[in-house]
């Protein structure tokens, strides 16, 4: 059984996903009164104890960014969900936000005593528009329960307006603060000078979920899944060659092989049913041989060992009669589509790499593709560009992968 | 001391005031890193990347420009991993915009040993110049997008905020709104803009038209310095002389009336001086 539901709404849960009835189900009514209860050193403590890491993509330590943004010096801070989900092959968050709106809210809301926010933004993908309606009633929920509101933390949804950019954190605050979503220098880090160059806490919608269940439960229950690195259960989303394409939520240390062939999960590889890559973590991600599928598993130091990581949780799944050659000159398309144009080695540099993807270029300039992509991995402003070239890197680290089809 | 640093600048210990960057840093041990975007009176933009170093623990490499040096950070300014970045700069840039007479630019690819050729062949940012009125010149096939312009004319100087990016990647450019030409935008012409400009895309009209007629010759330039003598601020000004007449005026970056910036009359309103009229 690798099908976990914890994140996710168990299959017999019968209340809607934005009623009272659904908060007592979930425990998550308990959750808010247990944790709104507490100091908020104690929330933190608890967060940090609990080993959640930020499920955006970056598995930064949640109880850290918690602490930091804490500490932060200033009397006004916001909290801030991240819901602008537009990673390719990535869909988790609007199956969350659609089948469980609450865990995430609930997330925030605690998120905000504890760093002492009491305004709260959820900034969601302009394309979600029927997700951003059942959030604004989830939301109306937590006001007639007092969570919400003057005496608790108010929550403002803001749409995006279609850029890729824009969810990156420092480019979505720009996005709020009715500026263009150019992401900004680090340091600052929001954590000290993030929206309205206020200390900011932003979290991935899955993040806050993550938080909401280990109120509504207890730390021996939260840590019951997941391996010694990273404790707990993870979205992925599984698309393209697969015959059970979807969300499913499993814990960490899954094998990737029982990912795809597991009946209860992909139900194994479709199209010509032999497995020719794997995309892993979206247009940002690594390609993965079928030998590393084979011997790898769904955590951190496993996948890292190869270079590649988790990311957003998007595995997309290729039989081997794709050419990846076009794969990944759609991938260049789209980075140099979404590129925002403020620094020199992403402007410039996904335009170049799209341009010898459509020449036909990928195995006969692989010297300057290297160094160009280097360049970007080095020298971009924002994870963007520095991830831009990840997934051609990968894929000229795999000769392998060349010569199928 | 309380108000001091002290790091590790290549190998070089070097003890800086807090608040200093590290390119700021880099220049006072003699190590000095090149820079496209960075200006000395405007607010670093971060977006050329020629100025990046490599910071001991640092995924990435970061901008000298606008990173304050910390206690005991280790920078290298010539890693293999700098000197690659700063390389593929300069040939991005030059396999893109005109750097005819970008001299930083030049600078960079020479420094670099940048090849002009490794990324070129594909799109460039080639474009008719627009001459729209009778002040300055938007040349933008020499534009790099190093944002100098938007912030002088933003809240780093002038505070017009008639230009600024529009567009995303490649297709991102200056523009004065919806693609107007300049007389229909917010332009006041105070040429702040001209005046932070690294590479010529935005020029005098004068000296655009010189260069046209390959009649500009550096050689033959003298200045003068003078006070403007429109009002009473007291702003000096560079008189740059050819041929005995007036081609451009500038403010020097360093003086504490301008900081380099100067309104449409300081800036272009030359030509009386020459006037053979009576007044």
């Amino acid at each position: 059984m690798n099908e976990v539901r914890r994140l996710l709404p168990g299959k017999q849960t019968s209340s809607s996903p934005i009623s009272k009835e659904r908060l007592v189900e979930r425990g998550f009514d308990r959750a808010l009164d247990y944790a709104l209860a507490l100091e908020p050193e104690e929330i933190i403590s608890t967060v940090t104890k609990s080993g959640i890491k930020g499920r955006g993509g970056a598995a930064f330590p949640t109880g850290v960014k918690w602490s930091s943004v804490s500490k932060a010096e200033g009397s006004v801070k916001y909290v801030v969900m991240n819901a602008d989900e537009s990673e390719l092959g990535t869909f988790k968050d609007r199956v969350l936000l659609e089948e469980d709106p609450l865990g995430a809210l609930v997330g925030l809301v605690i998120g905000a005593h504890a760093v002492g926010a009491k305004k709260a933004y959820c900034y969601i993908r302009g394309e979600y528009r029927e997700v951003e309606q059942t959030l604004a009633r989830a939301i109306e929920t937590l006001r007639h329960g007092g969570w919400v509101g003057p005496h608790g933390v108010e929550i403002e949804i803001r749409r995006g307006a279609g850029a890729y950019i824009a969810g990156e954190e420092t480019a979505l605050f720009n996005s709020i603060e009715g500026k263009r979503p150019e992401p900004r220098v680090k340091p600052p880090f929001p954590t000290t000078k993030g929206l309205w160059a206020s200390p900011t806490l932003i979290q991935n919608v899955e993040t806050l979920a993550n938080v909401a269940i280990l109120f509504a439960h207890d730390l021996h229950w939260f840590t019951a899944y997941g391996t010694q690195d990273t404790v707990g259960t993870k979205l992925v989303g599984l698309s393209g060659h697969i015959r059970r394409p979807g969300v499913y939520e499993v814990p960490f240390g899954t094998p990737m092989q029982e990912i795809l062939d597991a009946p209860e999960l992909g139900g194994t590889v479709s199209g010509s049913g032999r497995l020719g890559a794997v995309l892993l973590g979206g247009a940002a991600g690594t390609f993965l041989t079928p030998q590393e599928v084979k011997n790898t598993v769904l955590d951190y130091p496993s996948l890292g060992a190869i270079g590649a990581s988790i990311g957003s949780g998007a595995i997309m799944v290729f039989d081997d009669t794709v050419n990846l050659e076009w794969v990944v000159t759609k991938l260049a398309r789209f980075f140099a589509e979404e590129s925002c144009g403020q620094c020199v080695p992403c402007r410039i540099g996904t335009k170049r790499i799209l341009e010898m993807m459509e020449t036909g270029e990928l195995w006969t300039r692989t010297s300057d593709l290297r160094a160009l992509g280097q360049a970007m991995k080095d020298a971009s402003i924002c994870g963007l560009g520095q991830t831009a070239p990840v997934a051609l890197l990968s894929i000229l680290e795999r000769p392998e992968l060349r010569h199928h089809a | 001391m309380e108000n001091t640093v002290t790091l590790t600048i290549d190998g070089e210990s070097v003890t800086v005031a807090q608040g200093t960057t590290l390119r700021a840093a880099c220049e006072e041990v003699q190590h000095p890193v090149p820079t496209l975007c960075w200006h000395e009176n405007l607010t670093a933009a971060n977006a050329c990347r020629a100025c990046v170093v490599e910071v001991k623990g640092s995924r990435t490499l970061v901008a000298s420009c606008s990173r304050i040096a910390e206690a005991g950070m280790e920078v290298q300014t010539a890693s293999e991993r700098v000197l690659n970045s700063r390389k593929v700069v300069a040939e991005l840039l030059l396999s893109t915009s005109d750097a005819s007479i970008a001299p930083d630019l030049q600078s960079l690819a020479a420094i670099s040993s940048a090849d002009a050729e490794r990324f070129s062949g594909g799109n460039t940012w080639a474009q008719p110049v627009r001459e729209d009125n009778n002040l300055y010149v938007r040349d933008l096939a020499k534009c790099i997008l190093c944002y100098r312009c938007v912030e002088a004319c933003g809240d780093d100087a002038q505070n017009t905020f008639a230009i600024a990016v529009a567009g995303r990647g490649f297709n991102a450019h200056i523009d004065a709104g919806f693609g107007r030409d300049l007389p229909e935008s917010d332009c006041v012409y105070c040429g702040n803009c001209v005046a932070v400009c690294p590479t010529g895309a935005l020029i005098g009209k004068r000296e655009f038209d010189l260069r046209a007629r390959g009649e500009w010759d550096e050689d033959k330039i003298t200045t003068t310095p003078t006070v403007c003598s429109f009002c009473g601020v007291g702003c000096e000004l560079d008189l740059h002389v050819m041929d005995n007449q007036i081609i451009k005026v500038t403010s020097p970056l360093d003086h504490p009336v301008t900081h380099g910036m100067l309104c449409v009359k300081g800036r272009f309103g030359y030509e009386f001086a020459q006037s053979e009229e009576p007044v």
